[in-house]
Parts: structure tokens; C-alpha cells; sequence
């Protein structure tokens, strides 16, 4: 099953020639704790944006804490720029309910009204369900609902898509 | 032994009455969630969502402003609705029993209840009688406990010190009576520092406190040399002039914190105060107020770890 996978290191390149072309001064880009964090990462540098990456966890922002808590510690959101009137660049790495974007999104509002926000995934697996769609997307895969396509760190700092059992 | 009284059936923090007995995975995981609360404390928006449509009661049987105010402000930064109740001077006065209070409060559907008792042990007797949706947080219990407390205190020495594993920490003043001291020592410990000092006269250090794993000083200068944390404890003025002490002017000479004292520890040392503060007593004025102190972010740091422990405990 994972060797049909696409290569995540090949899609970076191609999905940084898509953004390469709406990059304008006001442009700005987050990613999203903790895999769209590793996109954006990579993709920030070949884009020549003038304001440093924001990082975002949007677990203070989650539409499953009644049911969920929190349950893993929190990252620290930091975004080192203003946020009114820009364009952003929202990057996750695989987008499958839409939730996680949606609350992103709810998080930014309270740092500011921006004047648009375009959503940047390296995968998109389907299985929406909220009307959120991504603007840029790496790859699309069919994946099954049993199954959870997760992005992997190595400690050499390259990134691979692996499909794990959903819990 | 029995369950920890805190933990649910998979060892997540349910109620937060003590710091004594809490793993230090779940101190670690409230001091990194405190932190990320700390960066929205920061925002020009200064609340989440998380707890929205929840209630929080804050129940003080006993008198505090900055505790309760604290709580409130955590609990409306998560978005959820507080309601203060001063009981010292409702129901009780009235001969309503702690137990009957609570249990008219669960009948407004509360979800977290925030307690302040004079007796040791009354969070405990609550969080044994309410809902399993219920949670109970100890904001100061008698001389027992006041966890919330320890852990800010925990908090600033991390944010300061990065790292718990070289210190040299000194609590000063009257542990005896002190719930915060003990809290702190218990935190202390299970995230591995190396040494805890306890400073005071030897009438005011309960029986036995080396069993807590800390060194006793009733030397205040051989007690402060190398320190890098100095936690100065308030003396309540109404054991100034009890049998415990001669005088305030005396301990102040002793155990009051001074700049030339103070010059004894390293020279990076933090000092910090629970509040209020007795000018003069347990403190100088130009250490409070001078470039060691951390008295005032102590306030700031503890309303993030006032939200961190209500969002953990109340989603568990």
C-alpha cells in the first residue's frame, strides 16, 4: 500500500511553482502545527516572502473538545506579522473533514481581519465534510475511511506520506 | 493503596486538588499547555473559544482577591461563563451544609467548580460527591494545598530558568503555615531539582519537613548562598504577635529579604512572592521591587496556568 504513495519530497517543488505566480508583497504565510508546519517550512524559503513564517496550533480552537479535551500539549501559535489586510497563505499537509482548517481559520480572526486567505495542503485525501476547499493542492488520494494518510518527519528532515489504521 | 482522587480510570487529570501524587507528565503537560495559553494572553484578543457554553463556579468560603479575580479572568479568557459566589457571607452564614451548597450549585449545571475552604480536605470531600461531568479545582485548602499556586510558581521558575535539573531552590519564611510552600515542594521535587531549601525559624518549620526531601536552614544567609530561585513566603500577620514570634521588626532582621542577603545567592537569582506581600516583614521594599523580582509576572503567568488547568481538567 505505501509504495504506491507519492513521494511528499516531489510534490514540495511543484507545489512551490503553483504558489510561486500569486506571491505578491502582501503576501504571508502560516503553517499548521505540526505537518502543514513541515510544508510550510519548506516551501516558505523557495518563495521569497518578505515577513518571517507564522506557526499555528489550532487546539484551543477545535469543534471536538466536548467530546475530545485536550489531549496532547498545545504548540505555542506564533505570528510574527500582522495579519490585517494581508493575503495568507494557509498551509496544512493532508486535507481530509475540513474541521482542522475551519478552526484555523476561526484563530486567525482574532489576530486580525485579513484581506484573503488561500488554502495551501500537500494532499487532499476527499472525505469533506464542511464546504472548504483547497486552492493549491500537491496530489489528490483516494483514501479509504478506514485509513489515515499521516505525513512523516525523518531525522534527516525529509517528509513521506504513510497510511496508518485510523484509531 | 487507594486511587489517586485527582486522576480518571485513564490516569487524566479530573479534579486538581494537589500537586503531592500528580505524575510529572501531567505537571509537564499543564506547564507546556499554560504556555501556549500565555501567547494568547498576549494577543490583542485575549480569549479561545474552548470552554464556551461551560460554567464555571468560583465557590471562596474563605476571603482572596487575586486568586479568585485570576480564575475569573482564565475562565472568561476560555469563554466560559463564571459565576463568583462569596459563600463566607451566603448560604452558609445561613447553616447550609457544604455538601447541600454543591449540590444546589450541580443543580445549575455547573461543569467546573473552583474551591477555596479553610478546612484542609474540602475540595476533596466535594470532588468525592459530584457528577462524573463535574470537576473540582483546590484554589487553597487550610494549610493543606493550594496547587494552582505551586504551579505558577513552577511556571516562572521554568520560564526564567529553562531548566529544572541544576537549581538550587529556597522557600523562606513560615512554612509552617504555608500551603503554597508545600504545593511548590511537591512540584519541585517531581520535576527532578536537584536541591529544595527550606529557610526559616524553627518555630515556624512543621515537624518532620526534611521528609519532604528539602535541606532546613534557620540560618537565612548559609540557607541563601548560591540559590538561583528565592520564594519568599508571606507571614500572616496574625502570628506576629503570637507565641510563634517575638516580633515583626525581629524576623524581618532574620528573615527578611534585603539586598545584602539577597547578594548571597547567584547573581542571576529570581525572587518570588505568592502575594500579598508584607513590606518590610518578609520583604524590602528595593527587592520587591528591583531587578531580581518576578513577583509581578507571577500574577501574569497565573492566569495561562489557571486556563490550563481548567480547559485539561474540564475536557477530561
Amino acid at each position: 500500500m505505501t509504495s504506491k504513495l507519492p513521494d511528499a519530497e516531489a510534490l514540495l517543488p511543484a507545489l512551490a511553482a503553483q504558489l510561486k505566480p500569486a506571491v505578491t508583497p502582501a503576501t504571508a504565510m502560516i503553517g499548521l502545527h505540526t505537518g502543514g508546519a513541515w510544508v510550510a517550512e519548506r516551501l516558505h524559503p523557495l518563495l521569497g516572502m518578505k515577513d518571517p513564517l507564522g506557526l499555528m496550533d489550532i487546539a484551543f480552537y477545535r469543534d471536538d473538545y466536548a467530546k475530545e479535551g485536550l489531549k496532547h500539549d498545545p504548540k505555542k501559535t506564533r505570528i510574527p506579522f500582522e495579519v490585517e489586510g494581508r493575503d495568507l497563505l494557509l498551509v496544512d499537509d493532508v486535507l481530509y473533514t475540513g474541521r482542522t482548517v475551519r478552526a484555523a481559520m476561526n484563530e486567525l480572526f482574532d489576530y486580525g481581519r485579513p484581506r484573503s486567505i488561500a488554502l495551501v495542503v500537500l494532499a487532499d485525501r476527499g472525505g469533506r465534510q464542511l464546504p472548504i476547499e483547497a486552492r493549491y493542492c500537491g496530489v489528490r488520494i483516494e483514501v479509504p475511511a478506514s485509513k489515515k494518510l499521516r505525513l512523516k518527519r525523518a531525522a534527516n528532515g525529509k517528509l513521506s506520506l504513510e497510511l496508518e489504521d485510523a484509531s | 493503596m487507594p486511587a489517586n482522587p485527582q486522576l480518571n480510570a485513564n490516569g487524566e487529570l479530573q479534579h486538581l486538588l494537589s500537586i503531592e501524587g500528580l505524575p510529572r507528565e501531567i505537571l509537564v503537560q499543564i506547564l507546556n499547555t499554560a504556555e501556549s495559553f500565555a501567547g494568547v494572553t498576549e494577543r490583542e484578543v485575549k480569549k479561545v473559544p474552548l470552554m464556551r457554553g461551560k460554567s464555571v463556579f468560583n465557590l471562596f468560603f474563605e476571603a482572596s482577591t487575586r486568586t479568585r479575580t485570576t480564575f475569573e479572568i482564565a475562565a472568561k479568557r476560555l469563554s466560559a461563563d463564571v459565576i463568583n459566589l462569596n459563600v463566607a457571607v451566603s448560604s452558609q452564614s445561613k447553616g447550609e451544609s457544604l455538601l447541600d451548597t454543591v449540590a444546589n450549585l450541580s443543580a445549575m449545571q455547573a461543569d467546573v467548580f473552583v474551591v477555596r475552604h479553610a478546612s484542609s480536605g474540602a475540595p476533596y470531600l466535594i470532588a468525592r460527591h459530584v457528577k462524573p461531568h463535574e470537576h473540582v479545582v483546590n484554589a487553597g485548602d487550610g494549610r493543606h494545598a493550594h496547587p494552582t499556586q505551586g504551579l505558577l510558581d513552577l511556571y516562572t521558575i521554568r520560564h526564567y530558568k529553562k531548566d529544572f535539573s541544576r537549581l538550587i531552590v529556597a522557600v523562606v519564611g513560615d512554612v509552617l503555615h504555608s500551603r503554597v510552600a508545600r504545593s511548590l515542594i511537591h512540584g519541585l521535587t517531581t520535576l527532578g531539582v536537584p536541591e529544595v531549601r527550606v529557610i526559616g525559624p524553627q518555630t515556624l518549620m512543621p515537624a518532620g519537613v526534611e521528609a519532604l526531601g528539602v535541606r532546613v536552614f534557620h540560618d537565612m544567609r548559609a540557607g541563601l548562598k548560591d540559590c538561583d530561585v528565592v520564594v519568599m513566603l508571606r507571614l500572616q500577620n496574625e502570628r506576629m504577635s503570637g507565641p510563634l514570634l517575638p516580633s515583626a521588626q525581629e524576623f524581618f532582621k532574620n528573615f527578611g529579604l534585603t539586598a545584602d542577603k539577597l547578594a548571597l545567592a547567584r547573581p542571576d537569582a529570581i525572587v518570588m512572592h505568592p502575594g500579598p506581600m508584607n513590606r518590610g516583614v518578609e520583604i524590602d521594599s528595593p527587592v520587591a521591587d528591583g531587578p531580581h523580582s518576578v513577583i509581578l509576572p507571577q500574577v501574569t503567568f497565573g492566569i495561562a496556568v489557571r486556563m490550563a488547568v481548567m480547559s485539561i481538567v474540564a475536557g477530561n
